[in-house]
């Protein structure tokens, strides 16, 4: 009896606020829209019995999927979407592994401390660390009167609101998603190997790429997909520092919600936007199972 | 081999410089007495007086932290109760489904959690305000919760929970006198991780709020979409100010919590 109130509870509760609402979402991408409140049509009508639901499922169709397949913007901003992930993806592991290689490599009374000057910033609020390169790449900012400052430039570089603002705003916020599992695969790594082949005649610079890449593979592998898949679907980056030409599908989504009010067309994008995360979904929780599995 | 190489001396001070230096200029700007956030004027603590007096702030300020703690809180508990149910309930039918819903949220992007939530506020007719962000943010930080409890429930010693039930305890004494404060230190840190979750959410507010609600992270976010302003930075600075102590307490509790397990075990073997 106890188990099963233990169960039932968060069970139902998942069920209620967290399947449902998709199934929904799922409802209505296939509904046309609507002038009404809700604005689309059909709404299913449980009081007429059998014919309300017969009504309901003969008034569902695709139109919404075949709508975003013959509309430039949609597949385009998916593509967008998934080049500007991936090329932040690769510039954050750049950035993010000489940072972990240098903590696996500190002495280590100092790690506790690098750690936690790691972990700090994702406790700090993810709208305010990208609102703080607003101030720095805006045209009056203070990288421009650094750079001018210095005589470097005499014109002001055009950075905010640009695609190289959204790769800034990407690396920095997710730079410890990169960061952390690197540096627990670096930590594991046997100082002894390193030192074999160095005896054995390879440069620092070989024995880099031949063992440390290698065996920090899985932290690579993991700290891509952490980087990767959140950032397909990010709407706050590209809002706030990219420009009137960047395109990526959650800010679509948005726009078609709060502007456009077409919930069909909105819900049809999210449900082809989960369709695509699932493949990175299911790629990283495999490498994850068999990184486990090789542990244990 | 654990050198610090001028490579390696580079590369943190390099990173962790990164890392921290716009935060740094913020928190500095925020004491500029110029209205030009870019030029510096001075130093002033004006903006921090105008943002104490800003009402709407206060209030969503206020909205905010009510959403944050109740909604952490009915989340700690579900949480709880799901990694348990994970790791201790054995099978049941409709595990995998039930597992699948724990970790979904967790890779599900922020816009569709949050446009699927308000379709199903807005199908059953519950008009949004505090009450519909306090049920979106639950559900999405109860998954976090139970990730953070499940780990430190399959790595503890399950032969305690047994010889206490061995020794005439019922299951619910020996959860709340020997489970219970072996995963304390788990169960706070995913109540401390749901309540930030909470206080930072943008999307997920902004889709499941009313006109009678707003959060602080929807305040702010309608105001610099207009550009960098001083208030925001001061209000940034004590945002700031506030994470950095509770996490570094934290950290220090919880180091204080092992210290002591660690003894308690020690002392524990020796008698």
């Amino acid at each position: 009896m106890r188990r099963a109130t233990l169960i039932l509870v968060p069970y139902l509760w998942l069920l209620a606020l967290f399947l449902v609402p998709f199934l929904i979402v799922l409802k209505i991408s296939l509904s046309d829209i609507a002038l009404a409140i809700p604005p689309y049509t059909p709404t299913l009508d449980l009081t007429e019995g059998w014919k309300g639901i017969t009504a309901f499922l003969s008034g569902l169709d695709f139109e919404n999927f075949v709508f975003l397949t013959t509309d430039d913007l949609y597949w385009k901003a998916y593509l967008s979407s998934l080049q500007i992930a991936a090329i932040a993806t690769f510039l954050t592991l750049c950035v993010g592994y000489p940072i972990a290689y240098g903590m696996a490599n500190a002495p280590d009374h100092w790690r506790p401390t690098l750690m936690m000057l790691v972990i700090l910033p994702f406790w700090t609020s993810f709208l305010i660390r990208v609102y703080s390169w607003m101030g720095i790449l805006s045209t009056e900012g203070y990288l421009n009167q650094l750079l001018i400052g210095l005589g470097l430039i005499s014109d002001p570089l055009t950075i905010l609101n640009t695609n190289t603002a959204v790769y800034i705003g990407i690396v920095y916020t997710y730079l410890p998603f990169m960061i952390l599992p690197i540096y627990s695969a670096l930590e594991r790594l046997d100082g002894a190997l390193l030192e074999a082949a160095e005896d054995l005649g390879c440069s620092r610079i070989t024995a880099f790429w031949l063992i440390t890449v290698p065996l920090s593979k899985n932290g690579i592998i993991a700290g891509c997909f952490l980087v990767f898949i959140p950032t397909i679907g990010e709407f706050v980056i590209p809002s706030l520092l990219g420009g009137s030409r960047t395109l990526m599908i959650g800010k679509v989504l948005w726009e078609e919600f709060f502007n456009n009010r077409d919930w069909p067309v909105a819900s049809a994008v999210a449900v082809v936007l989960l369709l695509i995360l699932i493949i990175p979904i299911v790629l990283f929780q495999r490498n994850q199972q068999k990184q486990r599995e090789a542990e244990g | 081999m654990r050198r610090l190489t001028w490579f390696n001396a580079t590369s943190l001070t390099l990173g962790f410089a990164f890392l921290y230096l716009p935060m740094v200029i913020l928190i500095v700007y925020s004491f500029n007495a110029s209205e030009l956030v870019t030029v510096w004027a001075g130093f002033s603590t004006r903006w921090y007086g105008e943002l104490l007096q800003n009402e709407a702030f206060l209030d969503a300020a206020w909205v905010t932290l009510q959403v944050a703690v109740v909604s952490s809180t009915i989340a700690t508990v579900l949480g709880t109760m799901a990694a348990y149910v994970l790791v201790r309930a054995g099978r049941f039918a409709g595990r995998t489904l039930f597992s699948g819903m724990i970790y979904a949220p967790l890779v599900m992007p922020e816009v569709i959690t949050g446009l699927s939530l308000l379709l199903l506020f807005i199908g059953i007719g519950l008009d949004r305000g505090v009450l519909t962000i306090i049920l979106a943010h639950t559900t999405f930080s109860m998954c976090y919760v139970s990730v953070v409890v499940s780990s430190r429930l399959i790595s503890f010693d399950r032969s305690q929970e047994e010889s206490a039930l061995d020794l005439g305890c019922t299951a619910a004494e020996a959860f709340r006198l020997v489970t219970l404060p072996i995963i304390a230190p788990a169960v706070i840190s995913g109540w401390l991780l749901a309540f930030t979750l909470s206080l930072d959410d943008l999307v997920i507010a902004s889709f499941t709020a009313g006109p009678s609600a707003t959060t602080l992270p929807i305040k702010i976010w309608s105001s610099i979409r207009l550009g960098v302003s001083p208030e925001i930075n001061a209000l940034s600075t004590l945002l700031i100010a506030v994470v950095t102590v509770g996490v570094v307490t934290a950290s220090l509790v919880s180091k204080r919590a092992t210290l002591r397990q660690q003894a308690d075990e020690q002392a524990a073997q020796r008698a």
